[in-house]
């Protein structure tokens, strides 16, 4: 049994719900098992599983100018692989995105492969002027998720939710 | 074939699709023969133009969208080829103009002037229809099969190397990126 949460899964799952997302594209990571098959089993959602992250952008710009709010699940590693198309998609043409990222490499990291990407995460979303906040309790998951879509809509630019191992992971 | 002439030749077909295209000449080039509301130029992120048509083809399945690809675009999103072949929008027809080269930086060449042939990389991506065409008359009956095929067609055209003069138009990104939303939104 994967220790990932899946009470944590579901109240991020529910709070994406409740902004009225209704396309999640994702690429498999251990720690977004549990969203993802809760977007796979959702009849009223569609799931996108990428190739590689960068598409995601490309998918969410064109479901925004279709009227559809979308997010995106990826690791932070899928971050580094989409730097371009956030800068010359969504922040050339202001789209917003709502990213949720999966922040491996945090204190507590076990796999070492996952320990460079951690170290770079918050710097390279500074950089990258996308603000960003953290998932690490389930009490304010909910509005958060809502706070970062009304920033992201209301200024057509991407934000950020760092998903925390203190929220997904369930052995300490 | 010029990719001018492929394009002028389904002008037509345009005016109730959404169109979605790459940067440099197929943007210019279409912006040439008329800019309509329902045409977003991705005027930079290569490789994402096949994405943003996904995107919209799944979330508006009563629209049919095209997208106009290049071979440099493709190259730099294979993996895209495969997401798009998983989901099989039966409303998005993906024409690929191949002219074997990065036109707009000095024409240097992709690989597909190196045998690489982006057609039979879509078929065996999994894309239900492909077809690799060579003149004029084969584009315009090709492409008019993918409008009415009610299946996902990737449509690779091979064209000349050549293209406008200038690549900037008077239309700002902003404009039609703002002005394709309310026009996809109404």
């Amino acid at each position: 049994m994967s220790p990932v949460s899946v009470a944590s899964s579901r109240i991020v799952y529910d709070a994406l719900k409740a902004c009225g997302i209704r396309l999640v594209s994702a690429l498999p990571e251990t720690w977004l098992v549990h969203l993802i098959r809760m977007a796979d089993d959702d009849p009223e959602m569609i799931l996108v599983r990428l190739a590689k992250e960068e598409e995601g952008v490309g998918i969410s710009a064109g479901a925004h100018l279709a009227g559809v709010k979308s997010a995106m699940l990826m690791q932070n590693h899928g971050l580094l692989a989409s730097i371009n198309g956030i800068v010359s998609c969504a922040q050339l043409y202001r789209i917003p995105l709502l990213m949720l990222i999966s922040y491996r490499g945090e204190f507590g990291e076990r796999d070492p492969w996952q320990t460079e990407g951690g170290g770079v995460t918050e710097d390279l979303l500074r950089a990258l002027r996308i603000p960003f906040s953290y998932l690490d309790n389930v009490s304010h998951v909910a509005p958060r998720i809502a706070k970062a879509q009304t920033l992201s809509l209301s200024s057509n630019k991407p934000v950020a939710l760092l998903l925390c191992r203190d929220l997904m992971w369930e052995d300490q | 074939m010029l990719r001018i002439d492929a394009l002028r030749s389904v002008y037509d077909r345009l005016e109730n699709r959404v169109v979605v295209t790459i940067m440099g000449a197929v943007a210019a080039e279409l912006q040439s023969l008329g800019h309509r509301p329902n045409f977003f130029y991705l005027q930079h992120a290569m490789g994402l133009a096949s994405s943003m048509g996904l995107g919209i083809a799944l979330t508006r399945p009563d629209r049919q969208v095209v997208v106009f690809d290049g071979d440099g675009s493709v190259l730099m999103n294979l993996g895209g080829l495969t997401t798009l072949a998983r989901y099989k929008p039966k409303n998005l027809v993906h024409v690929v103009f191949d002219n074997e080269s990065l036109l707009s930086v000095g024409g240097f060449p992709t690989a597909t002037s190196t045998g690489s042939d982006l057609a039979a990389i879509a078929a065996a991506a999994g894309i239900p229809r492909t077809a690799a065409v060579r003149t004029i008359d084969e584009f315009t009956k090709a492409f008019d099969d993918a409008l009415s095929a009610g299946a996902l067609t990737t449509l690779v055209a091979k064209v000349d190397a050549v293209g406008p003069k200038q690549f900037v138009t008077d239309l700002a990104l902003l404009e039609n990126r703002f002005q394709f939303q309310r026009y996809l939104r109404s």
